[in-house]
């Protein structure tokens, strides 16, 4: 147990104090930082345009009232347009002269107006005015065809269908958004899984070739059996991952915070797409409830303990092969590759696999998936926002536990033999006389 | 230091140990024992089961049969902290600092940290590397590399040590200082098994051999035990006058110069015949009253024993076939 702890600690501590791991560590938040910052800075790059915009209102439309915008700054004439024009080719006051003409038929579901200046039209300008006028003739034709404004609205139904189960007397639970939410975490949890497995099963990988080829390895096994090295390296690199992950997990909230207030502006609106149509605030609201309402009928003290037993489950079994290869490399990594190729096929099958089961989490290629060890890490998870059957959750679990133990175990009887096998690189036959061989 | 008569039982006494790999007999039916006051030379040609002798000693492997003993009781998981072991493949964590390599290759072997500080620090002051504690490994010489390597071999203080060509890369100077070390250590009741193919090393550090061929124990003894018993009777002799034709011929000797100078003289290998004793031709040549130089037995090399017994065709190694082009 000592010399598991100092192997462990060794793994962790040469690791983690290394200039590359530092600067991985701190440059992936601050470089997500600086993109959000970019991202921002080109989309709001628009305002610092001013225009000033003489608007001819023949039918008055606006009733003599045109609220300016970012930017953007309306002037209400009552000028014929060719002496406007006249005068605006010396001054220069107007960027452009929007002349919007009468509705002559308020049923008539096209409207032109003409913007005259002295460049091409911008699309977001183009954006801005044939919304401003949207606006205005909807309500302008809402009171020239005498519509009550509510009934309008009641057009519009939302429709939510609230699935609950078939049990009698069970509650009626709102669970509306768990598809969606499901696929969001399902996807979430199947991506941290492919990540961790290729990541830092790798960097398993690479720590036992580099204690072959330096040929330390036999000066350790001399003091420490094979399956103790083994072990040690999986739990501290896997350590090592953990504290990338949880350093990253409170950097980039963190510094998108500060980017929030150092700049002023909301980083998650980068996302959105810009000059996106005026949402009603009550209606977000009502949404964020439902969002909320959704997560908490999820049942978490199933998903989140699970979730972390695939995820060490995922990483034990996948770490140990990773080492199991790594040990029967030789000392060109480069023909070795293809050793590695067997593993990372069912990762990248899980990974589709898990695609395929957010959209239909109880047809079988799911439950069955979710019941194979080497996909059922990234498969599950995805499943467990939509309620499986608790028993596929019980088995899935049993054996991704005893197939973890048995794949180490398995992966330590090739390790021995392996590292203390020099030059060649060893053949999948190799391998498995190695699995079936004495030491 | 070391209690070393706590305990009657030698030190390592291998057991009729075997070991296969697959359809190969690696090692068959080796026995020895360690005597309790020298050196074991184990010698063998490459691929002769030396390591995989090693490597059950060190409990790296395990026999198939037969039993390893350590004063006395067979081999368990506690034996480990009990032997240093530097093997031919070896080598240091490039990225680790000195210190912190030792520390951990000595915590590996049971000591605690705080003795391990203070004999790592006594260790790298005897071979003058004190001030490289905070080095990496990478930015040393490959000499200095290999002598941290010994110290990590020793600092716990083993009963037992194996070295397994710890000459190999290192300049004279080094080697010297290595070899010093590793005849303190041999004083202070340390058992050492010295494994190599250079015979003329052996024949400076061990007083005891093994030698392993194909997987088997071909021949054990003191090694002036063995080279007597590979004695082939033949003697050389020098001895001033001109050389008696007569008495050359009785004794089937070889005429090897004839010395002009200002006294001259001839010498000679003489082979005794059957029925023939050195004796007898000293007796026939005093009585020619012949000035008699030297008259001295030739004993067998090591090397010469080496490659007689292992057969030269299995030898891949022309260090050992043609020693004088590489000592």
């Amino acid at each position: 147990m000592r010399n598991l702890w100092l192997v462990i600690k060794r793994e962790y501590v040469t690791r983690v104090r290394r200039r590359a791991f530092i600067l991985a560590t701190l440059l992936t938040p601050l470089g997500f930082a600086l993109f959000v910052v970019i991202v921002n800075a080109i989309f709001s790059y628009e305002n610092d345009e001013k225009q000033r915009i003489a608007v001819i209102d023949e039918g008055d439309l606006f009733n003599g009232a045109l609220a300016d915008e970012a930017g953007l700054y309306f002037k209400l004439t009552d000028r014929p347009l060719e002496e406007l024009r006249a005068e605006n080719e010396e001054s220069g006051d107007y960027s452009g002269i929007l002349v919007v003409p009468p509705v002559e038929d308020p049923l008539k579901k096209q409207f032109k107006a003409s913007y005259f200046s002295p460049a091409k039209l911008t699309l977001d300008l183009e954006t801005a005015i044939s919304r401003k006028l949207e606006k205005a003739l909807r309500k302008y034709k809402i009171t020239a065809l005498e519509i009550d404004e509510r009934q309008l609205k009641a057009l519009d139904t939302e429709v939510e269908i609230r699935s609950s189960t078939m049990a009698a007397g069970a509650e009626e639970q709102d669970t509306s958004f768990a598809g969606e939410i499901g696929a969001v975490i399902g996807t979430a949890m199947g991506f941290i899984m492919y990540i961790t497995v290729f990541v830092y099963g790798m960097m398993v990988m690479r720590s036992v070739m580099e204690e072959k080829t330096n040929r330390i390895v036999e000066v350790v096994i001399s003091s420490v059996k094979p399956f103790t090295l083994m072990l040690g390296k999986i739990i501290g690199v896997g350590a090592v991952g953990l504290t990338q992950v949880i350093a990253w997990a409170i950097l980039i909230p963190g510094l998108l915070f500060i980017v929030a207030l150092v700049f002023g502006f909301d980083p998650a609106a980068a996302q959105e797409v810009p000059n996106a149509p005026d949402v009603d605030p009550d209606e977000i609201q009502a949404m964020t409830e439902r969002i909320i309402s959704s997560l908490a009928t999820l049942n978490w003290w199933v998903i989140v303990p699970a979730f972390f037993i695939y995820f060490l489950g995922g990483y034990f079994m996948y770490a140990a092969l990773f080492a199991a290869v790594g040990s029967a490399m030789g000392d060109d990594l480069g023909e070795g590759q293809a050793l590695t190729i067997p593993i990372t096929i069912p990762v990248i099958l899980a990974f589709y696999i898990m695609i395929a089961a957010l959209r239909a989490p109880n047809s079988s290629l799911a439950v069955w998936s979710s019941m194979i060890p080497l996909f059922s890490p990234i498969v599950m998870p995805a499943r467990l926002p939509f309620d499986p059957p608790w028993w596929q959750v019980v088995v899935s679990l049993v054996i991704v536990i005893v197939f973890a133990i048995f794949l180490v175990w398995m992966s330590g009887r090739i390790y021995r033999i392996g590292i203390l096998n020099y030059g060649k690189k060893g053949t999948f036959k190799d391998l498995g006389k190695w699995l079936f061989s004495n030491d | 230091m070391y209690a070393s008569d706590s305990n009657n039982s030698p030190i390592l006494r291998l057991d009729r140990l075997v070991k296969n790999y697959g359809d190969k007999v690696a090692v068959n039916n080796v026995s020895f024992t360690m005597p309790p006051d020298a050196i074991l030379g184990l010698l063998g040609p490459n691929g002769a089961g030396k390591t995989s002798i090693i490597r059950m000693i060190t409990t790296i492997t395990h026999p198939d049969a037969g039993t390893v003993f350590f004063e006395g009781e067979p081999l368990s998981s506690y034996h480990p902290t009990q032997i240093g072991y530097l093997p031919e493949e070896r080598g240091l964590y490039k990225k680790m600092y000195v210190g912190e390599q030792l520390l951990y290759l000595a915590q590996l072997k049971g000591l605690s940290k705080r003795k391990a500080t203070d004999r790592a620090r006594e260790w790298l002051t005897i071979f003058e590397l004190e001030d490289q504690w905070d080095k990496k490994v990478e930015e040393l010489s490959k000499g200095m590399q290999q002598q941290v390597q010994f110290i990590a071999t020793v600092i716990h203080e083993p009963r037992l040590l194996i070295l397994d060509e710890p000459f190999s890369g290192l300049d004279p100077v080094n080697a010297t200082r290595m070899r010093e070390e590793i005849l303190k250590l041999r004083d202070k009741g340390t058992g050492i098994i010295f494994s190599t193919h250079r015979m003329e090393q052996v024949e400076e550090l061990c007083e005891y051999i093994v030698l392993i061929n194909q997987g088997e124990n071909v021949l054990e003894g003191r090694l002036s035990d063995i080279r007597r018993q590979f004695r082939t009777n033949e003697f050389l002799v020098t001895v001033e006058g001109e050389p008696p034709s007569a008495l050359l011929e009785k004794y089937a000797a070889t005429l090897l110069a004839k010395n002009r100078g200002e006294i001259n003289s001839w010498t000679a290998k003489v082979a005794m015949g059957t029925g023939q004793d050195s004796n007898d031709m000293l007796r026939d040549l005093l009585a020619t009253n012949a000035k008699i130089q030297t008259f001295q037995e030739i004993l067998p090399s090591l090397n010469d024993i080496f490659i007689q017994q292992v057969g030269p065709e299995n030898i891949d190694d022309v260090a050992v076939l043609n020693p004088t082009n590489y000592a």
